[in-house]
């Protein structure tokens, strides 16, 4: 009854809202032209723009290392902060190359391959999960412009058309490498992290892609760059985090919590349950790529939350200079900070406790949520009426869940019952 | 403030828990290179102690391997020899040996013993790499001719760790007598004298009496005056262990 409404005006503020998006300074595809991308291809392609290419995505892969080694140890210094201790402080100045030493440690260990695995996958599975998250930090605009010479581009490695959708597929991607080296680890509780791990991880894909559709209807492109662009002019204000009214922000920090199955979603590492998870047979280089692709996990999607959401790298000009990648930086430190307060704070989740989040809440209220924005793009009318509904929908759908749980409980009593 | 009890709020407060954290002064201290001051009654390495004349404490009663906990303890008492008396009595302690991998510094072999010849030290910081050197024989535990407990190459002393070495109030009377039941009294020490009562452990005038007590037994056994003497140092209050920051 109520479901036919809410879709047509999905339908139809989608339509409306591909026709009515212009902002100032939003480069939307076909009214104004073909979107230009980085304007170092301007010229087509030459030797320099091919080193420039080359050079950038060194420069990529070396920042996400050094970020990742800096993230270990800003963790475990943080955490430990948190919990009034002073940290590991032996290793370097204040124990800052402890991370450092703990990866040359591990790289210098012996390989083992358990007899019941599967041999190929069992080594192709840390590389599934490394390489889509350094893919996933190519689209992030670190802001702004260089020139050097008569060449200019941005401090961006790749703008591909489908811009945000990379990082969904990244996301996605990665639940390969954790389910693959589950199963290929031959053994019992490696596959049950696996399988916990792949199941938490899809259950909050969708909330995910429903807030990124969101960003992208405010923004009127896919592309990260526009995305960014769209959020420029005012601090704060103008940034998605308000424009969407807060709540697709708060919904999607917590589905990419749980997508890299950090605290407090860390079920897939649960050592009380699991004794390590879906990487426990995992050892030197293996565990080390596995670790890796953890830690540059949550530095980049860091970094794409505060493109999405915190306006990438808008920040007021300090001493007339824009300083675009110190803005950004500063964003993704706190978020970062943010990330290791909530593991120093909450407890871990049940597993049905994190279903319940995930299916119950994060993916009907995004949906919501996109259907707020929508409408409150085209007029306020159909804003509106996408609230009203949205909040009727909620109402009905917390009945249902009610009757749902006190069925359950009554279903349970006579199971106990009939039970041997 | 009932509108501040939900939930949501809760969930908040937790934040608002650790996040005070980072600016909470810090209670851990570098441990190698920074000590804690020692709690005035840690039970640590023992020794084996001798009177003010030199005469060893021990009896060889084995009192102390009969009430050890862990039987880490193997005490052999012989006769003294009549020409080179070891002990002031019948007899004295042959053999003594403690196994440190057994040893759990409960601390009743010191409670047990009748003459106060073994105490335990403030040492903990002792770890040895074989098990022969793990067993300590009595040369090893015995102190030396200064009173002081021998350093052996794996030990790590630290200035203060031999002194007082046991603050154990003894639960029964030295030399057995009744009224003396719950007074903490020391008889003479090699090297230190005899110990005064400790600060705020009991009335004040115990370690005057004490010493009457010394003075009078030696007087009474005809003992030379040796050592240190009677005023030895009363421990203060800064010598307390302090627990939290240093």
């Amino acid at each position: 009854m109520t479901a036919s409404p809410l879709l047509g005006s999905v339908v139809a503020g989608a339509r409306l809202a591909a026709a009515h998006m212009v902002g100032p300074g939003v480069p939307t595809p076909g009214a104004r032209g073909p979107y230009t991308g980085d304007p170092i291809f301007n010229h087509g392609m030459d030797l320099v723009v091919w080193i420039f290419v080359v050079v950038k995505v060194v420069l990529a892969f070396a920042i996400v290392m050094v970020s990742v080694l800096f993230m270990v140890m800003f963790e475990r210094k943080v955490v430990a902060a948190l919990g009034n201790r002073p940290g590991p402080n032996r290793a370097g100045p204040d124990g800052w190359l402890q991370s450092l030493a703990d990866g040359i440690k591990l790289f210098f260990k012996e390989t083992l391959v358990p007899e019941h695995a599967d041999r190929f996958v069992y080594r192709l599975a840390p590389y599934l999960s490394l390489v889509p998250v350094f893919v996933a930090f190519s689209i992030v605009p670190v802001g702004g412009t260089i020139s050097i010479g008569s060449y200019t581009t941005r401090l961006q490695l790749a703008d591909p058309p489908w811009g945000i959708l990379v990082m969904l597929m990244a996301s996605g991607i990665s639940v390969y490498g954790v389910m693959l080296a589950g199963w290929s680890s031959g053994s019992k509780y490696p596959l049950i992290g696996a399988v916990r791990a792949s199941a938490q991880m899809i259950s909050y894909e969708a909330a995910l892609g429903l807030t990124v559709a969101t960003v992208v209807v405010l923004s009127g492109s896919l592309h990260t760059s526009a995305i960014v662009a769209a959020q420029h002019g005012g601090f704060l204000y103008h940034w998605n985090i308000f424009r969407a009214f807060g709540a697709p922000a708060a919904i999607f920090f917590i589905a990419i919590t749980a997508e890299m199955a950090r605290p407090p979603f860390d079920l897939v590492e649960a050592e009380e349950e699991l004794a390590g998870g879906f990487n426990l047979e995992y050892s030197s280089i293996g565990f080390a790529l596995f670790y890796l692709a953890e830690y540059a996990a949550l530095v980049i999607n860091s970094a794409i939350f505060t493109t999405l959401f915190l306006g990438g790298p808008d920040g007021p000009r300090i001493a007339g200079a824009s300083v675009g990648p110190l803005w950004f930086v500063i964003k993704v430190l706190v978020l970062l900070y943010v990330y290791v307060w909530i593991r120093a704070t909450l407890p871990r989740l049940r597993y049905d406790q994190l279903m319940d989040l995930g299916w119950k809440r994060l993916i009907p209220g995004s949906l919501a949520m996109l259907l707020i924005v929508v409408g409150a793009r085209i007029n306020w009318r159909w804003g509106l009426a996408a609230l009203s509904g949205s909040l009727f929908a909620f109402i009905l759908l917390t009945r249902a869940i009610e009757v749902a749980q006190s069925r359950q409980e009554e279903g349970s009593q006579f199971s106990e019952l009939e039970a041997p | 403030m009932s509108f501040l009890d939900n939930r949501f709020v809760n969930f908040f407060k937790g934040f608002a828990v650790t996040g005070k954290q980072p600016v909470k002064p810090r209670v851990t201290v570098e441990y190698p290179e920074q000590k804690r001051q020692m709690p005035e009654r840690r039970h640590g390495r023992h020794v084996l102690n001798r009177y003010e004349d030199g005469m060893e404490k021990c009896i060889g009663c084995e009192l102390c391997a009969g009430v050890c906990p862990a039987k880490c303890i193997y005490v052999r008492g012989a006769d003294n020899p009549p020409d080179t008396p070891v002990s002031p009595g019948e007899r004295y302690g042959f053999v003594y040996e403690i196994n440190f991998l057994r040893c759990i510094h409960c601390d009743m072999c010191v409670e047990a013993c009748p003459t106060e010849a073994i105490t335990e030290s403030k040492l903990f910081e002792f770890s040895f790499t074989n098990r022969d050197d793990a067993i300590y024989t009595k040369s090893e535990l015995v102190v030396d001719d200064t009173g002081k407990p021998k350093v052996l190459p794996w030990e790590d002393w630290k200035p203060g760790d031999d002194q007082n070495t046991s603050g154990w109030v003894r639960a029964t009377a030295p030399s057995g007598r009744a009224d003396l039941e719950g007074t903490p009294l020391w008889s003479g020490e090699l090297g230190y004298g005899v110990r005064p009562a400790q600060a705020g452990q009991s009335d004040p005038t115990a370690a005057d009496y004490a010493a009457d007590f010394d003075i009078a037994l030696r007087e009474v056994e005809g003992a030379e005056l040796k050592g240190v003497g009677v005023s030895s140092t009363r421990p203060t209050r800064s010598g307390e262990w302090a627990p939290g920051r240093s």
